[in-house]
């Protein structure tokens, strides 16, 4: 059906194929170089693993292509996570409310978020840096710092399988197929894609952009509660220290996924892409017995090397 | 002492000036002259190395000369003052006035006290007296501008460009200005300046040249000029046919603005508007005329005074507002306030009328694109494909697009700014033959230009705004050129 084409499906379509490339060359590298990685356990495993820094990608994709920016994302992880695993103690309330306050915890995290970048006029770096730190203190503070375990098998199991795939991936690629649709069809994605593109001319043509802004904050702190439980459920207990920095895997995520840092152009299957090359070079790494620390200096010459290479295909 | 020769440029296959040939003077004040878009900023940008002449030389002293960069033509002894000025806000006005050039000592450290002693006596050439520790974000206008001479005073110029430098300023900086200004003339200093203003020419210039439609019309001494003859130098053209005549009668009246103000852009403008009227808003570049039509457009709200829409007074206080209002606009600035760059020439048509492409929240693709294909034939848009994106097409093309965007809405009042400036000739005839139509059909069409041709032979009625006042109210079958510039020009 071609009236589900995404916005910007031709123009990237190239950069998509070179994104593609790449992940086979380093699949069928990986292939070679190891016994364990095109394994059926070892990819379940990996797609285990991306499913969150999935979640939270696709979410970030929609602050970015407003032109803004999200650092909060691993705190409010962090934050949902343990307001989660408060309610999540057996036989307290049915499954439906631990997941509806880790939720909830995410959006009103975003929605304040978006509240101070366009009623505040605060610039988004800064509204989210203090965001980060904010949503730690809390984390640690309604925990008392420690980890909040104890929790009902109802929730914890949401880790598990459903048939062959994995629960969390399957949050993962619901989450980026209703985003993409979203995009690609809802008035208000394309007016994400015009508030990023020029926010003055989007204005001009009628588009509320506070309006609009707000939204894609909101929306991300949603996907980040989400992220939240299911980290939560994954590692059994509500952790205060966790998240840490996951919102530069996310980021760089999207960025090597083809959207703008200054907003108004992007795809969420660009972010799908991005989050596969990533959880792909960390499992691969892994396999290959590379010392976290030097693994640690390959990823970021990935990253940066994978948005030149991209940039400069751009100008080309 | 400096020369231009047949100095040409052209912009995307449009000519914005040929073999322009003018010869200007140690301690002489020349006057470039000339209606929006006849050429004179595009001569002064070659003369200061910005823009490469695409044809002809700049001779320098008697030798042709090339400006790679304005730092080239600096190091020459050329400097330009530009019309937005582009100083560092956050260092004082001593390190802004001699950036790159700063006093040091021994160690190699910047000495301050030299710095600022150094700063002063360059601004005493210019009879100012300005702290010069004072950050320079705290500046008027005018004082910006005299560190800007100043500047180029302590970069040793010969020749200072001065692109409007009084178009942001009050009577009593201009004659500041002009202080600075007789200053630099007795130091044997070439000043080239431009102006809309009559009255300053008269006061400052000891030579004219007068451009129009990018040639070289003429240069006197400003002494031989009256304001009338120069007026007519400036626009003397014929009328062409390619202006729809003026058939459709208006019928009631449908919008109704009233003492509409926002200080200082304009104060108590009143006037109505009527079904099927082509109403021309004429003045010069800063006359406000931008600013009330962005008043109605919701742009920039008004801070008193009403706008009534068939008779009910009406809140505009966001673009949002005035299209949901049916009021259409299309801006003056197509890049900053028009186009969304990276967006598909689809995308950018359909923005302002997507709920009429929806479902709900949710776009009608097929609607979405029968509706482009109909513009694109409709308004004769040349793009590759509906998915081009916008930034890729020509001015004349893009302007053609937000055309189609305000229109889609079907507006009963049509706001264009200066929309046919930067065009070229074809895409300015099919923007006439469509104000035509439109009016034919009964919309009202709100029209701000600055070619006075355009504005003589599209309208109904035309209004002339001088420093943010309405001056007059002209018919345009018995008026001309001359009197609505005297019209304009500034008391």
């Amino acid at each position: 059906m071609t009236a589900l084409t995404p916005p910007t499906l031709d123009r990237n379509l190239l950069h998509r194929l070179g994104i593609v490339a790449v992940l086979f060359v380093i699949a069928g590298l990986l292939s070679v170089l190891t016994d364990s990685f095109a394994t059926a356990s070892n990819l379940t495993n990996v797609a285990r693993q991306i499913s969150i820094n999935g979640i939270l990608a696709v979410g970030v994709t929609f602050v970015l292509l407003t032109g803004g920016v999200d650092l909060s994302l691993g705190s409010v992880v962090a934050l949902s996570g343990v307001v989660c695993a408060l309610f999540a103690h057996p036989g307290d309330h049915p499954l439906f409310v631990p997941i509806g306050m880790g939720l909830l915890t995410g959006v009103l995290c975003g929605l304040l978020n978006g509240v101070l970048v366009t009623r505040g006029g605060i610039a988004p770096f800064i509204v989210t840096l203090g965001m980060m730190t904010v949503a730690r203190g809390l984390a640690l503070i309604i925990s008392g710092g420690k980890p909040v375990a104890d929790m009902s098998p109802a929730l914890t199991n949401l880790s598990g399988d459903l048939g062959p795939l994995p629960i969390p991936l399957l949050c993962f690629a619901l989450v980026a197929g209703l985003s993409w649709l979203f995009l690609g069809r809802f008035r208000l994605g394309r007016h994400l894609y015009a508030v990023g593109g020029n926010e003055q001319a989007a204005r001009a043509a009628g588009v509320s952009v506070p309006q609009v802004k707000l939204f894609a904050y909101g929306l991300c702190g949603l996907l980040t509660g989400l992220a939240g439980v299911v980290l939560a459920a994954r590692i059994t207990t509500g952790q205060p220290n966790a998240g840490q920095a996951y919102e530069l895997d996310a980021i760089a995520a999207v960025v090597i996924g083809g959207t703008s840092l200054s907003g108004g152009v992007g795809s969420v299957l660009g972010t799908v892409l991005g989050v596969l090359l990533i959880g792909v070079i960390n499992n691969g790494l892994d396999l290959l017995s590379v010392s976290s620390y030097y693994q640690a200096v390959i990823k970021g010459v990935i990253i940066v090397g994978a948005v030149w290479l991209d940039r400069r295909q751009a100008r080309s | 002492m400096l020369r231009a020769c047949q100095l040409t440029k052209t912009f995307g296959g449009l000519s914005v000036l040929q073999e322009a040939t003018i010869d200007f003077h140690p301690g002489e004040v020349h006057a470039l002259m000339g209606e929006n878009g006849a050429g004179k900023s595009t001569l002064m940008k070659m003369l200061a190395g910005l823009y490469p002449p695409d044809g002809g030389t700049i001779e320098w002293r008697g030798q042709p000369v090339r400006f790679d960069s304005p730092d080239d033509a600096l190091s020459q002894g050329i400097a330009m003052v530009h019309q937005e000025l582009m100083p560092i806000p956050d260092l004082n006005v001593a390190e802004n006035l001699l950036l790159g050039m700063e006093p040091v000592n021994a160690l190699g450290w910047v000495d301050r006290a030299e710095l600022h002693r150094q700063a002063r006596s360059w601004l005493k050439e210019l009879n100012t007296d300005l702290d010069t520790h004072q950050p320079m974000r705290r500046l008027s206008v005018a004082q910006m501008q005299v560190v800007e001479i100043a500047k180029a005073l302590a970069r040793q110029a010969d020749v200072i460009l001065m692109d409007e430098p009084t178009a942001a300023l009050s009577d009593h900086e201009v004659a500041a200005l002009f202080k600075a200004i007789t200053t630099l003339r007795r130091r044997g200093v070439a000043v080239v300046y431009t102006t809309h203003k009559m009255d300053e020419v008269f006061r400052v210039a000891d030579r004219i040249s007068v451009l129009r439609d990018g040639k070289w019309v003429g240069t006197k001494a400003a002494i031989e000029f009256s304001p009338d003859s120069l007026i007519a130098h400036m626009v003397g053209r014929e009328l062409t046919q390619i202006f729809p005549p003026v058939t459709t009668t208006p019928g009631e009246v449908i919008l109704e603005v009233r003492a509409l103000t926002r200080a200082p852009a304009f104060r108590q403008i009143s006037f109505t508007l009527r079904r099927g009227e082509v109403l021309g808003l004429a003045g010069l570049m800063g006359a406000g005329r931008t600013e009330v039509v962005s008043a109605i457009g919701g742009l920039a709200p008004a801070t008193s005074g009403e706008i009534c829409l068939r008779g009910t007074p009406t809140h505009v206080t966001c673009p949002a507002d005035a299209i949901a209002a049916g009021i259409g606009m299309v801006t003056e600035d197509r890049k900053g306030l028009g186009i969304i760059p990276a967006l598909s020439v689809e995308h950018n048509l359909t923005l302002a009328a997507l709920p009429s492409f929806s479902r709900g929240p949710i776009i009608d693709a097929a609607a979405e694109r029968s509706a482009t294909q109909a513009a694109t034939t409709d308004f004769a848009i040349k793009a590759s494909s509906p998915h081009q994106a916008i930034r890729e097409l020509s001015g004349g093309n893009q302007q053609k697009v937000l055309l189609a965007r305000a229109l889609l809405n079907r507006p009963a009042i049509l706001i264009l700014d200066e929309p046919t400036r930067g065009i070229d000739i074809g895409a300015k005839a099919e923007i006439y033959a469509l104000i035509g139509r439109l009016s034919a059909q009964g919309t009202a069409v709100l029209l701000v230009s600055s070619e006075l041709p355009e504005i003589l032979s599209l309208t109904h009625r035309i209004l002339v705004l001088r420093q943010g006042e309405l001056a007059a109210e002209l018919d345009p079958r018995q008026t001309n050129q001359e009197e609505i510039l005297r019209h304009a020009m500034p008391r």
